[in-house]
């Protein structure tokens, strides 16, 4: 078995892997999803749209299911303070999920136009919701959130909802929702021709650069003095976790900190500036499989980014700054942590094989005539 | 603040979400191995009705699967939003099998079932049947987890509690694996999807040959659904009485509830077939007991006593008595006042933890609790009786009455007679809903007579929620059952069209009333 403190590190990167194949997988498609009542014009070129992802967003949806069920099984405090804490957050983003299954299922089973319109609307909803909300719930992360904990360590929020969407949050909302849509566009690029084709290629240009700014804002914002959390307290990275155990302080530009101990640490936001970069200028020079393992390798800088700042920070404490949860003292025992990274160890791999042939098999085009000859079967 | 409201209203959503996703689960995992028998038959023998068979009920599997989908999201979420505590308290061997559900089987059957639907044209045969049965096996192996999980709340071994990390932590993750709870309830469980899918295309069937509609189509698909109703049904029983069986071990009081034994009873004690349970009074009137019945099904023996409500409340008083002492020894080490007595004293009766947390509801200071306080918490650990007892019998009445359908309509179509027995026809369609409220009955004699603990012994229910206001809870419950209630009229709505049109709705051209299907745009 490996050691506590070694598994503890661990899991916060393999948190990370889940994170971004989410952002990769179930990304695509939120952000397909978003752009569906806007690329495609006439059922013909919606269904086409819809059938891009049709095969497979059932499969990335896991992505976010596992994330959820990693986060639970290690490091349970946090899934229990960000999920009852964001209790509304989390709310909207489940409710808005639950237009996908069916908006992708029903759609296309009755052929009434208002009823298919408003699936399509359903389809956009459970895309651009989730992504903007993962966002503006990172953003809140960053700022630190209201919350303690009791004697017996429940945990307490003592925010609200409204304050979730403040500014800064928002900004990483909308660094969020641009990133998902540009990854959705260059994944329908990919995957589709003629109009809808032309359509998701301006959208990844709008989009690609949306991100960018956003993002570069967003880091501005965070080097012009923003307050980050540092422990102050000695840490014992390998001891039983007790997140009352440590005493922490609220630093201005504190999120700089690991930046400045290892510069090479700078590579992660520079991947998310130059996968973002490049994928625009490949999606402007129509090379789309390229600039969709652009837009992946600038999810990874974007995610990655937010973590390497707050590192060990998961989710800092604003009104309670030493019950803030870090990757020492919010995890699950060292039996837990070593099961669970066998597990992930043996089965990822495995996901990511049959995930990769399933996608082999189904690849090419979707046209509109494939849609025209396939009325009942496809999407 | 949580108060009782909050308790009542997060159990009242946790309780809805529950049960309407457990009205998509049965049918999935029955369909998907009935879709897998449909297409191995295609395969060997080459016939394109079979491929059509799987097409057509693949097609209403996914209209169902949607919805699973669906209310399945909730249920990997709401532990984190409205059950924060417990979240925190178990975490550490609830959340593993549920992760590990997710990389095993979910990531599965859901890569998989799109291939289902999608891939008829771009797989070949064999590759095509193999990922039907990917999807299957994804989907009952979800099953397995989810249950371990479950299992895990009623027979809660391998794991012990922590004070400095003021959890419960896993000690062995094998007994979690093999807990014999949940390999009990996994087999019971999945059986009853088996039945819910089976009598779904039996009775489908059954109203196509009644009406006279694609009678090839529909006899085949009897016939199927027959043999597998048959086996299933039998099955269900069988591994209900071993589910019941790890009920008598593990869940003393949950047994004596389900049986209404308010006394301890001679061994072997005899099976209350009616009664009317008065939980006021703790007293059956106008029972009908058969002799020596219960006591051979539960214990398996002639000699093991069952105890009745009375002992086990006596029981559980004494075990409060001792959670006293092991709550207050948990407080003076979270106090960081250790010494070694409290350490041993806490040793000594930390497992009874849990029962001492039980006074929680009635005082914060559970070492003032009053004799009355001790005695109204030894009454909570024994669940109200009436609807234990009542909902039991109706899921066993159910369920034989399931294994007699199955067991006629088989012999029928051996004998291939089937298609004029239509008393036969008939039952099977008017039975189409009852495995639904079958597996809803189970379910809430598993869940409601677990309480009043969510983790059997260990955390009391009333512990467990999150710090959220009542407010924001009668909010989310609203908007759970309008969404859940919206989607479920479209899902029915979509499941009778389709059922209606029958393999016209595949527009092969070879089924009659395929005008009847308007082609889109």
């Amino acid at each position: 078995m490996l050691d506590y403190e070694t598994l503890k590190i661990i899991w916060w990167l393999l948190v990370g892997v889940l994170l971004l194949g989410f952002a990769v997988m179930d990304g695509h498609d939120m952000g397909v999803g978003t752009l569906l009542p806007f690329v495609g014009r006439t059922d013909v070129e919606r269904r086409v749209v819809i059938n891009t992802v049709g095969p497979h967003w059932d499969g990335n949806q896991v992505w976010f299911i596992t994330a959820g069920g990693a986060i639970f099984a290690a490091w349970p405090l946090v899934y229990a303070t960000a999920f009852s804490g964001f209790y509304w957050a989390m709310l909207a983003v489940l409710w808005a999920l639950f237009f996908r299954p069916v908006g992708f299922d029903y759609r296309s089973k009755v052929a009434d136009p208002r009823w298919r319109t408003a699936w399509d609307w359903g389809l956009f909803v459970g895309g651009a919701v989730p992504a903007l909300i993962f966002g503006v719930a990172f953003g809140n992360l960053l700022l630190g959130v209201p919350f303690h904990f009791e004697d017996n360590l429940m945990p307490v929020y003592t925010g609200t909802f409204w304050a979730l969407l403040n500014p800064f949050a928002l900004l990483a909302g909308v660094v969020s929702l641009a990133m998902l849509t540009f990854h959705g566009a260059n994944y329908l690029m990919v995957r589709t021709e003629g109009q809808v084709y032309e359509r998701a290629r301006l959208a990844s240009l709008i989009f690609g650069a949306v991100m960018l700014v956003a993002f570069a804002g967003a880091g501005v914002w965070v080097a012009s003095g923003m307050k980050g959390y540092v422990i102050t307290s000695v840490v014992e990275a390998g001891a039983l976790p007790n997140p009352l155990d440590k005493s922490v302080a609220i630093q201005a530009g504190a999120w700089l900190g690991n930046f400045r101990k290892a510069p090479l640490l700078w590579l992660v936001p520079g991947a998310g500036f130059a996968g973002g970069l490049l994928a625009l200028l490949l999606a402007w020079a129509r090379k789309p499989v390229l600039a969709f393992i652009g837009s992946a390798v600038a999810e990874l800088g974007v995610i990655g980014t937010a973590g390497v700042a707050m590192f060990p920070f998961i989710m800092p404490s604003s009104s309670d700054p030493r019950s803030s949860l870090t990757v020492w003292d919010s995890v699950s025992s060292h039996l837990t942590l070593s099961v669970m990274f066998w597990a992930a160890l043996i089965f990822t791999p495995i996901v990511i094989a049959y995930t990769g042939w399933a996608y082999k098999m189904m690849a090419g085009k979707v046209t509109t005539a494939f849609i025209e000859s396939h009325d009942r079967s496809a999407y | 603040m949580v108060t009782e409201e909050v308790v009542d209203l997060s159990r009242l959503q946790f309780a809805a979400t529950a049960f309407y996703h457990f009205l998509f689960v049965p049918l999935t995992l029955g369909l998907s191995f009935l879709l897998a028998i449909m297409e191995t038959t295609y395969v060997m023998t080459g016939k394109e009705i079979y491929r059509d068979m799987t097409k057509f009920w693949g097609k209403l599997f996914g209209i169902n699967f949607a919805l699973g989908v669906t209310t399945g999201i909730t249920m990997e979420f709401q532990f984190g939003t409205n059950w924060a505590y417990y979240s925190h308290y178990v975490g550490d061997i609830f959340g593993a099998p549920l992760a590990i559900e997710g990389l095993m089987a979910f990531f599965l059957e859901s890569t998989f079932i799109g291939l289902f639907f999608f891939g008829w044209e771009k797989l070949s045969k064999r590759q095509h049947l193999t990922i039907t049965y990917l999807t299957a096996i994804g989907s009952n192996l979800s099953a397995v987890w989810i249950l371990i999980a479950n299992g895990w709340m009623q027979n809660p071994i391998g794991a012990e509690f922590s004070w400095v990390t003021m959890r419960m932590e896993m000690t062995s993750f094998w007994d979690l694996v093999f807990n014999p709870a949940a390999q009990a309830k996994f087999v019971h469980t999945v059986s009853a999807g088996y039945v819910t899918g089976a009598m779904f295309v039996l009775g489908i069937s059954s109203w196509y040959l009644l009406k006279g509609k694609h009678v090839e189509f529909a006899k085949r698909s009897f016939r199927i659904a027959a043999a597998f109703g048959f086996a299933s049904a039998l099955s269900v029983i069988v591994l209900g009485d071993e589910s019941g069986y790890a009920v008598t071990e593990h869940q003393q009081t949950k047994l004596a509830a389900m049986e209404g034994m308010w006394k301890t009873e001679e061994a072997p004690a005899p099976f209350t077939l009616f009664a009317i349970p008065d939980d006021d009074k703790r007293q059956n009137t106008a029972e009908v007991r058969i002799p020596y019945a219960l006591g051979l099904i539960a214990t398996r023996s002639t000699d093991k006593v069952l105890p009745g409500i009375d002992q086990l409340e006596a029981q559980a008083a004494e075990r409060i008595r001792r959670g006293i002492v092991a709550v207050q020894a948990l407080e003076s080490l979270r106090a960081k006042t250790v010494s070694e007595e409290t350490r041993a004293a806490f040793e000594a009766h930390k497992a009874d933890l849990g029962y001492g947390l039980l006074l929680r509801k009635y005082t914060a200071d559970v070492g003032a609790a009053t004799p009355e306080m001790i005695a109204r918490a030894a009454r909570d650990s024994i669940p109200k009786v009436a609807p234990m007892f009542w909902t039991f019998r109706i899921m066993v009445a159910l369920g034989f009455s399931f294994a007699l359908l199955f067991a006629l309509s088989f012999w029928y179509s051996a004998k291939n007679t089937f298609t004029e027995k239509r008393w036969l026809l008939r039952w099977a369609v008017w039975f189409i809903p009852l495995p639904w409220i079958a597996s809803e009955m189970g379910w809430f004699v598993a869940e409601y007579g677990r309480q009043p603990w969510t983790i059997y012994g260990i955390l009391p229910t009333h512990l467990s929620t999150s710090t959220i206001s009542a407010t924001s809870l009668y909010g989310s419950l609203a908007g759970f059952l309008f969404f859940y209630t919206g989607l479920l009229v479209v899902e029915m709505y979509l499941m009778f069209k389709y059922a209606r049109l029958g393999p016209a709705s595949l527009g092969t051209g070879r089924y009659e009333g395929e005008a009847d299907y308007q082609p889109a745009r």
